[in-house]
């Protein structure tokens, strides 16, 4: 029985791209407990709610993220248009689902980039992220911001798409495809990328049902939970199937992403298919008066917005739960029993968005 | 097999031009929708408030009295909420990056030119009438 020893892990650490603090408790070289500790970045968004109008709130609520920031705003003016009861136009609808999966992609491809680099293949990070700025430059022509889009707001979206834009969009997809296809070859099949993630950071079903894993968290382990079934924005007239995968391991949730990528292209492919003619915004009259949940699926996994009004026009709450605050828990019994190596990847396996945890 | 599956693409990079632009030397991409930064057109502005109270960020500041319209360049989030809300159009938003700031504060201020037309029926005995 050897002695045990605390090693800090953070909140300055290489492999992290924001700050987290875990203190380790080693005994040799393996894991066997941790503590995590959060609160270096908080910076009271929500407390802004009571500042600002429900409107100009978006701005804020899309700047919770850097990397899902769309999704933010889209899930803040859906929680206030059903407390108004307003009635968003059909294209907008689509117009927000085709955004939200250009946003996963982004999201998906820039944390495959962070994971190769976590295991230090070069190589792989610099082709993810090349891969990346196919996505964002989409984005930035069809919306004017690389990565805060700022094209949603309360009643519908700010900008509309063109329909030979759109398609123009679905067909440079292929390409993008193909060298997609060539990326994932490598995550899935390269033997040293294998040794570094098979059966390393093992979350059982159980423990992610039980401890609330969140999106590819909970996916990885054979948990199939998927807000975008809940048929929100335009995705209750959408085909997809939530991508799962049983192991449970760091290469489980590797699979669950780089599936979600190619389901995301579908997705893209099947709106600008079906998106029908019309307005794409409706004119916000009155001010919110109730509460609401609103719920959707980010790349991380569940986001829940809490909002609620007094018939004011500022609101009086806004509580922002995102899917890292409740993969901590689960990150915790994975690095259990994990040799010290092994931790910086599975940290960055839970795919940890620090900034939006602590808002 | 399994450890060659990089050979493809790394070959396939080092025989392709690089994905990166020289950037000083090539101009960045620019979209026509592009958010850079705002720019304003002092003979228009009318001073009448607008764009400061939409301002999310409360980075402008329109002052009626002196007539200047001040921009905070670091607390500007580029939103484009302030052009939408113009009513003269007065605000424009350029593709390109603001360039650093060279005060402390980042504040730039813009004295308005804009003079109001007089109306040919009303005027008033203090002043020429010029149009």
């Amino acid at each position: 029985m050897s002695k045990k020893i605390v090693v800090p892990f953070g909140p300055q650490h290489p492999v992290l791209p924001e700050p987290i603090h875990l203190d380790l408790v080693l005994e040799d070289e393996t894991v066997v407990d941790v503590v995590p500790s959060i609160g270096y970045i908080h910076r009271g968004l929500e407390t802004l709610v009571a500042k600002r109008e429900f409107t100009e709130y978006v701005y804020i609520a899309e700047r919770t993220c850097g990397i899902c920031s769309f999704i933010h705003g889209m899930t803040y003016c859906q929680g206030v248009e059903q407390i108004m009861d307003l009635e968003v136009p059909a294209r907008a609808h689509y117009l927000r689902t085709i955004w939200s999966e250009y946003s996963r992609l982004h999201s998906h491809l820039l944390w495959l980039g962070l994971f190769a680099d976590a295991m230090g293949f070069e190589n792989l990070f610099m082709n993810s992220w090349r891969l990346r700025e196919f996505v964002l430059d989409v984005l930035e022509e069809t919306t004017g911001g690389r990565v805060i889009q700022g094209s949603c707001k309360v009643g519908g979206v700010r900008r509309d798409i063109s329909n030979e834009k759109l398609s123009a969009m679905a067909a440079d997809l292929k390409g993008f495809e193909t060298e997609l296809v060539d990326l994932s070859e490598v995550f899935l099949h390269d033997d040293s990328l294998k040794s570094r993630l098979v059966g390393v950071g093992t979350l059982s079903r159980t423990d992610a049902y039980d401890l609330g894993a969140a999106g590819p968290a909970a996916r990885g382990s054979g948990v199939a939970i998927d807000l975008r079934k809940t048929g929100y924005a335009a995705y209750r007239e959408l085909r997809f199937e939530p991508a799962t995968e049983s192991a449970g391991d760091c290469y489980a949730r590797c699979a669950v992403r780089i599936r979600e990528l190619f389901s995301s292209i579908d997705l893209i492919r099947q709106a600008v298919e079906k998106i029908p003619e019309g307005e794409i915004e409706v004119k916000v009259k009155g001010t919110p008066d109730g509460e609401y949940f609103s719920r959707s699926e980010q790349p991380r996994g569940e986001l829940v917005h809490y909002l609620k009004g007094n018939g004011t026009k500022h609101l009086v709450r806004s509580r922002i739960r995102t899917p890292t605050l409740t993969n901590v828990p689960p990150l915790v019994k994975m690095l259990q029993g994990c040799e010290l190596a092994d931790v910086p990847v599975i940290v960055l396996s839970i795919d940890p968005c620090i900034g939006c945890m602590e808002r | 097999m399994g450890y060659f599956e990089m050979a493809k693409t790394a070959i396939k990079t080092v025989m392709s031009k690089p994905a990166t632009l020289m950037y000083p030397a090539r101009p960045g991409k620019m979209t026509i929708l592009s958010r850079g930064h705002v720019v304003i057109d002092v003979s228009r502005c009318i001073s009448c408030g607008m764009c400061m109270k939409k301002c999310p960020a409360e980075a402008l500041c329109v002052d009626k009295e002196a007539k200047t319209w001040t921009i905070d360049r670091l607390r500007c989030v580029v939103c484009n909420s302030c052009i939408e809300v113009c009513p003269v159009h007065c605000l424009t938003m350029e593709g390109h990056y603001s360039s650093a700031v060279l005060t402390h504060s980042g504040l730039e201020t813009f004295t308005i030119t804009y003079v109001k037309p007089e109306r040919p029926k009303k005027s008033e005995p203090g002043e020429p009438a010029e149009a």
